[in-house]
């Protein structure tokens, strides 16, 4: 059963400055949430979060940026855009999440490995062919996270309709696409530089 | 003949091919010139949702920037995902904050003139439902279906959006357009957990159950969806959600365009009817032929 009730003690781990740190990071004011619960009654995913959407804007407000930045919400967040949709206070939530997915994956604390370990087999993909090979996503991620049958039931079915391909395709622009990894790498790396890099939890 | 560039999107090469292949006939058959975008690269989907907008941003720009260059003023894509992806990287470029980083990223010219629509909003404005309903061949008179629109459809709200966040109506006018009988839905916007179908389907299990047996309740034969990752969800893996819900579903969950094209008079085939998994083939040729013997015993009666 996934824990719904946590005790925090918000003075010991606050860190003021954190509020500031999302709300630069996602052009959101997150200040101005007055906790209506609109986003975590919107949310499908509220049911399998640690802490609802409202909850984590609440933690962003004092400061726990450990516990939002380990949280398993931030993760499990599909960008549906139910919560920015509804909010009254015009509060991106869905780009707030966002921001505190990059923040977590800068600080180490992805508490989804699995999750993170699909959405970088992808973004590989695309970085290796341009286009994302999706037959190959399947295996490499099964095999990364150690689980060689899951959705193999589905092979079968897939197989029938000659809907996929064996092999990847290279568009031929491949090498724009590799350049734009290594530019943004490269734009990161300074943008970091600049601002000291990312602060520790 | 109106001329969009066309961004179909990984999903369209795969197992998505039905929705590429009836989208094309489709737009064909309206005198829409869809024009592809050469060497077109993915949009980073949800997965780039964990990365910094930048990156994302400066892929799809790219397909922008290709399109630009094919002196096109309108980029259409049929992915509500890329859709998202198409106007963030607009977004980003409109952003004075932010531009300057994205050009050194992208790399190529732009200048962002483009605007960037769902092949539905073509069809439904650029198009229009009277002209649509002028082509209709075979009205799929008979057929009670629901439009499942997905999250991002009309979501988030913008200035100037195409259709109603809350609740959308353009696949509901489309379908009544080709004769369909379409109930109300409750479950039109409810996100379906494609995202996770891989990484965890036991969400996946919960989430689309609860939308296949709405659609089922309000008394549809069939799922009508503009999303490549919704349909898959919903189809691909309707025998996974049956097993985890403890029922046999066994609703079809079939592409608008294939249902437009079918009353437009094109041919199964050229549609990619039977690439869909859950078979949605038979319940249509029943349709066809009950509503073709009708129309005969009309006319000679
Ligand atoms: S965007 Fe994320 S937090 Fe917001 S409603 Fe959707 S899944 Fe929930
Ligand atoms: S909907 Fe907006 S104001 Fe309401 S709790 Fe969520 S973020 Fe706060």
């Amino acid at each position: 059963m996934k824990k719904r009730i946590h005790t925090l003690n918000i003075d010991d781990a606050c860190d003021a400055s954190f509020i500031e740190d999302v709300e630069k990071a996602s052009g959101q004011k997150v200040s101005r949430c007055y906790q209506c619960g609109n986003c975590s009654a919107s949310c499908a995913y509220t049911y399998v979060y640690d802490y609802p959407a409202n909850q984590i804007m609440r933690l962003i407000q004092l400061g726990q940026k450990s516990a939002v930045l380990h949280s398993s919400s931030i993760w499990l967040c599909a960008s549906c855009q139910a919560c920015t949709t509804r909010c009254p206070c015009n509060i991106d939530v869905a780009k707030v999440m966002q921001s505190l997915r990059i923040m977590s994956r800068e600080q180490e604390t992805v508490s989804e490995k699995n999750i993170r370990v699909f959405f970088d087999e992808f973004m590989r993909s695309t970085r290796l062919f341009g286009r994302v090979f999706e037959t190959g996503l399947l295996p490499v991620y099964n095999f990364l996270t150690g689980k060689p049958l899951n959705d193999m039931d589905l092979a079968p079915k897939v197989l029938t309709k000659g809907k996929l391909a064996f092999v990847p395709h290279r568009i031929p622009g491949q090498k724009h696409i590799e350049e734009i990894f290594a530019r943004f790498e490269a734009h990161k790396r300074c943008e970091n530089k600049c601002s000291d890099g990312p602060k520790a939890v | 003949m109106k001329r969009i560039a066309y961004y179909q999107g990984c999903s369209l090469e795969g197992l998505a091919r039905e929705y590429d292949m009836s989208t094309r006939a489709v737009c064909k058959a309206l005198d829409v010139e869809l024009v592809e975008i050469p060497d077109w690269n993915c949009c980073g989907s949800t997965p780039a949702h964990s990365y910094d907008p930048l990156l994302p941003a400066a892929l799809a720009g790219r397909n922008l920037a290709i399109a630009e260059g094919e002196g096109c003023d309108v980029v259409a894509t049929p992915c509500p995902g890329c859709l998202k992806a198409l106007k963030g990287a607009l977004d980003v470029y409109q952003d004075e904050k932010k531009r300057a980083a994205f050009l050194e990223v992208l790399g190529m010219p732009f200048d962002g003139e483009i605007e960037a629509i769902s092949v539905l909003q073509a069809l439904y404005e650029d198009v229009g439902l009277d002209a649509i309903k002028k082509k209709v061949m075979t009205p799929l008179k008979g057929l009670v279906a629901v439009p499942y629109y997905g999250c991002l459809h009309s979501r988030p709200p913008k200035p100037n959006q195409f259709d109603d966040p809350e609740n959308p109506i353009v696949m509901d006018r489309l379908l009544e357009t080709i004769g369909v009988t379409v109930p109300d839905f409750p479950y039109k916007t409810e996100c379906c957990g494609a995202a996770f179908g891989v990484t965890r389907n036991e969400i996946v299990g919960k989430l689309s159950a609860r939308i296949l047996d709405m659609a089922v309740r309000v008394g549809a034969r069939m799922i009508v969806v503009a999303c490549p990752l919704c349909q898959q969800n919903l189809d691909l893996r309707q025998d996974q959600i049956s097993r985890r819900a403890g029922r046999e579903f066994n609703i079809p969950v079939v592409y608008i365009t294939q249902l437009i094209g079918l009353a437009l008079g094109l041919k199964p085939k050229e549609l990619g009817l039977k690439k869909l998994f859950v078979d949605a083939s038979t319940l249509l040729k029943e349709l066809m032929d009950a509503n073709a013997a009708g129309q005969e015993a009309s006319a000679s009666a």
